[in-house]
C-alpha cells in the first residue's frame, strides 16, 4: 500500500483527503454515509464568535455544473461549537478543523482564543473572504493589507495551526498568499467561492436573496486550480487545494499542482459519499501509478 | 433514523398523464423505515442542467425494499426522472427529513393535496387508516385529468375533489369545498404554497392543527449547507431535516 500520509505544519493527516467548510456540516451528518476516521480531516461550518441567522431565502441557484450560494454564515456563536458540538466530535480519531469567520481582525481573534482551548481542535481555518464592517463590507481577503491584518490578530491569539483560506476575487492571489506567510499563517487554502449571480428572466428579478453569491462546484476547478499552482510557487508554506473537486483524478490534479493536501465541498451534495471515494481512489491510482508517497506527486507541475 | 444512499433499480413506470409518472423502485437490501412525509434525494444521470441531486417525496413505500414515487416533470431533472425505463437504476440518498406527526390515538383527519403535492399523503393516508382514523382526502387540480390517483386513494379513504373549471367535484379551490367546512382532529397539507397558506389560515380559525409540507429548493438534503432554510417563529430552520413538514403554528404563513 503506498503512503498517503501528509503533514501542514504539525498536523498530521492519514490522507490527503479534507473536506470544505460550509459543505460537510459538523461531520456528523455525513456519518451514515461516510467513515469520518478514514478521512484526513473535515472542516466545519463556518463559526463566529456570535450566533448569526444568515441571508434570507433563497440562498442558493443551480447554474451550470455548479452552483451560487448566499447562506451568510449561518451558525450558533462559538460558545454554542464549544458546549454542544465539540463534545460531538471530540474523541473521533481524525482532524477536526474548525472554520473562523468575523467581521473585525479582534472577533477573529476572540473566536479563535476560545477554539485554541479545545484540546481535540488541532487547527483552525481563518475565512478571510467576509465583510470588513469597518471597511464600508469590503472583504478582508481581497487586498494584502486586509489580509494580513487579521492573521496578524489571530496569529496572537492562536498557538496550534493556523490555515488561511484564500479568497479568487482579487486580481494576484500569490501577493495575498505571501502576506499571510509573512504574518505567521502555517498554511494556506485555496480557493473559497467565485463571487456570481443569476438572474430569474421571468421575474426580472436576481434568484438569490441578496442577488450575488459565491459559485462553487466543478465549474470553478480550472480556475481554483491555476490559483493553487501560482500560489504552490509563491510561498513555502504548505498549499491546500480544493474548487470543483469530485474524483480522486480531480485530487491528484491539484497534489499534481502543488497542493500538500485538498478539499472536498460541493460534490458531498452530489454524492454523500465522496470525500470517502476520493480517498480511496487517490490510493488506488499511486498503487497502480507505482506511486509510494504523495510527495512524490505534489508539485511535479511546476 | 438511518439515512442510505443506494442505486434503486426500477421495476415498474406507469404514465399517470403525460406530464407524470409513478416510478416504482426496489433497493437490493431492505430499506431503513419510512416515514409518510419523508423524501429521497435523487441523482439525476445525463441532464447536463441537473447539477444538483433533486428532491421527490416517497409516495408509498412496502414496508420492506420498495418505494414509489410520484413526478411531476416541471423542468429537465424531473422530466428525465418520468423517463426512467424499467431494468435502469436511480442513485437515491433516502428516506431524508421529519415526515408528519402520527397520532397515537384514532383521530378525524383531513389529507389536503394540490397537484403533485397529492404524492406524500397515499403513504400518510394509510398510515392513518392502520392507526384507526377516518381519513378523508381533499384533492384539487385544474381539471379532472390533474386529479392523479385518484382510484388508489378512494381504496385508503374518503375522497372529496375540487377543480378550477368544475370538471370534477366543487368548482374552485380546494378551500371551496363543503369538506373543508366539517370539524376534523388534525389537518395535513401539502401543494403548490397558496393552497398551503389558504388551508393553514382556515385551520387557524377553526383552531384544528395543521402540518405543512414545504418545498424548499435543496443542495445536500442532509442539514449541513443551510441552502433551504425557513423562517419560523424560532428563527431559520432547514427543511430538510427540520422538515419538510411543519407545524402551521411554527410558521410565518
Ligand atoms: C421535500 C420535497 C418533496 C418534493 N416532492 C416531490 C414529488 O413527490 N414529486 C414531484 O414531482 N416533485 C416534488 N418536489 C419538487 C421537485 O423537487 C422539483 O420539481 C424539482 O426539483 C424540479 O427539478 P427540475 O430539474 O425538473 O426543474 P428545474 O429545471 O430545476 O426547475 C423547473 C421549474 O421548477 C421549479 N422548481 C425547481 N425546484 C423546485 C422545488 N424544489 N420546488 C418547487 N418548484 C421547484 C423551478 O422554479 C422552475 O420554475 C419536492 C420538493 C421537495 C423539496
Ligand atoms: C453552501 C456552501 C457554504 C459554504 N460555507 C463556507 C463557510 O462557512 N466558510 C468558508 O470558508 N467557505 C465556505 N464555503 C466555500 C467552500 O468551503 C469551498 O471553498 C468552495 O465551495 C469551493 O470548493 P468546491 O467547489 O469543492 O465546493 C461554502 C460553500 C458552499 C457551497
Ligand atoms: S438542503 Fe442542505 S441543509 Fe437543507
Amino acid at each position: 500500500m503506498p503512503n498517503l500520509s501528509v503533514s501542514i505544519a504539525s498536523l498530521r493527516l492519514k490522507n490527503p483527503v479534507l473536506t470544505a467548510s460550509g459543505t460537510f456540516g459538523y461531520g456528523t451528518e455525513f456519518a451514515p454515509f461516510v467513515d469520518l476516521e478514514a478521512l484526513g480531516g473535515f472542516i466545519v461550518k463556518g463559526t463566529t464568535l456570535h450566533a448569526r441567522e444568515g441571508n434570507d431565502y433563497p440562498r442558493m441557484a443551480e447554474t451550470p455544473s455548479g452552483m451560487l450560494n448566499c447562506v451568510g454564515l449561518q451558525n450558533k456563536g462559538v460558545d454554542h461549537f464549544c458546549t454542544h458540538i465539540y463534545p460531538t466530535l471530540r474523541d473521533l480519531d481524525t482532524n477536526v478543523i474548525v472554520n473562523v469567520s468575523g467581521s473585525s481582525p479582534e472577533d477573529y481573534a476572540e473566536c479563535a482564543r476560545r477554539i485554541a482551548a479545545l484540546e481535540r481542535i488541532p487547527a483552525i481555518e481563518l475565512n478571510i473572504s467576509c465583510p470588513n464592517v469597518r471597511q464600508g463590507g469590503m472583504a478582508f481577503g481581497v487586498t494584502a493589507a486586509g489580509a494580513a491584518e487579521v492573521v496578524r490578530a489571530v496569529r496572537w491569539a492562536y498557538p496550534k495551526t493556523l490555515i488561511v483560506k484564500l479568497s479568487p476575487n482579487v486580481t494576484d492571489i500569490a501577493e495575498i498568499a505571501r502576506a499571510v506567510e509573512a504574518e505567521g499563517a502555517d498554511s494556506v487554502s485555496l480557493i473559497n467561492t467565485l463571487l456570481g449571480m443569476a438572474i430569474d428572466i421571468e421575474r426580472r428579478r436576481p434568484v438569490l436573496s441578496i442577488t450575488t453569491g459565491g459559485l462553487s462546484g466543478p465549474a470553478v476547478r480550472p480556475v481554483a486550480l491555476r490559483m493553487v499552482w501560482q500560489v504552490a510557487r509563491a510561498v513555502k508554506i504548505p498549499v491546500i487545494g480544493l474548487g470543483g473537486i469530485c474524483t480522486a483524478e480531480d485530487a491528484i490534479s491539484f497534489i499534481m499542482a502543488g497542493a500538500t493536501a485538498v478539499q472536498v465541498g460541493t460534490a458531498n451534495f452530489l454524492d454523500p459519499r465522496a470525500s470517502q471515494r476520493i480517498a480511496q481512489g487517490i490510493g488506488e491510482w499511486m498503487e497502480s501509478h507505482g506511486v509510494e508517497s504523495v510527495e512524490e506527486i505534489r508539485g511535479v507541475v511546476s | 433514523m438511518d439515512k442510505i444512499a443506494c442505486d434503486l433499480l426500477c421495476t415498474a413506470r406507469t404514465m399517470l398523464t403525460p406530464h407524470h409518472a409513478l416510478l416504482t423502485l426496489r433497493a437490493d437490501e431492505p430499506l431503513p423505515k419510512v416515514s409518510p412525509g419523508q423524501f429521497a434525494n435523487v441523482r439525476v444521470a445525463g441532464s447536463p442542467a441537473t447539477f444538483l441531486r433533486r428532491p421527490v417525496s416517497i409516495h408509498d413505500y412496502d414496508g420492506a425494499a420498495t418505494v414509489q414515487l410520484l413526478v411531476h416533470a416541471v423542468g429537465d431533472g424531473t422530466r428525465r426522472l418520468c423517463e426512467l425505463q424499467v431494468g435502469e437504476r436511480l442513485d437515491c440518498v433516502l428516506p431524508l427529513g421529519r415526515g408528519f406527526t402520527l397520532p397515537d390515538t384514532p383521530l378525524r383527519a383531513l389529507l389536503v393535496g394540490g397537484g403533485v403535492g397529492v404524492a406524500p399523503l397515499y403513504l400518510l393516508g394509510v398510515e392513518l387508516v392502520r392507526r384507526g382514523c377516518d381519513v378523508t382526502f381533499l384533492l384539487g387540480g385544474k381539471t379532472e385529468a390533474d386529479i392523479l390517483r385518484r382510484e388508489a386513494f378512494e381504496a385508503v379513504g374518503r375522497v372529496c375533489l375540487t377543480t378550477e373549471d368544475g370538471s370534477a367535484g366543487t368548482r374552485g379551490f380546494v378551500t371551496h369545498s363543503p369538506a373543508m367546512g366539517e370539524r376534523y382532529d388534525f389537518i395535513y397539507t401539502c401543494g403548490p404554497k397558496p393552497m398551503m397558506q389558504a388551508v393553514g389560515r382556515a385551520a387557524r380559525q377553526s383552531g384544528t392543527p395543521c402540518e405543512v409540507s414545504l418545498e424548499n429548493m435543496m443542495a445536500c438534503g442532509l442539514g449541513a449547507c443551510l441552502c433551504c432554510v425557513e423562517k419560523t417563529t424560532t428563527g431559520n430552520r432547514c427543511v430538510c431535516t427540520d422538515g419538510p413538514v411543519f407545524n402551521t403554528q411554527e410558521l410565518i404563513l
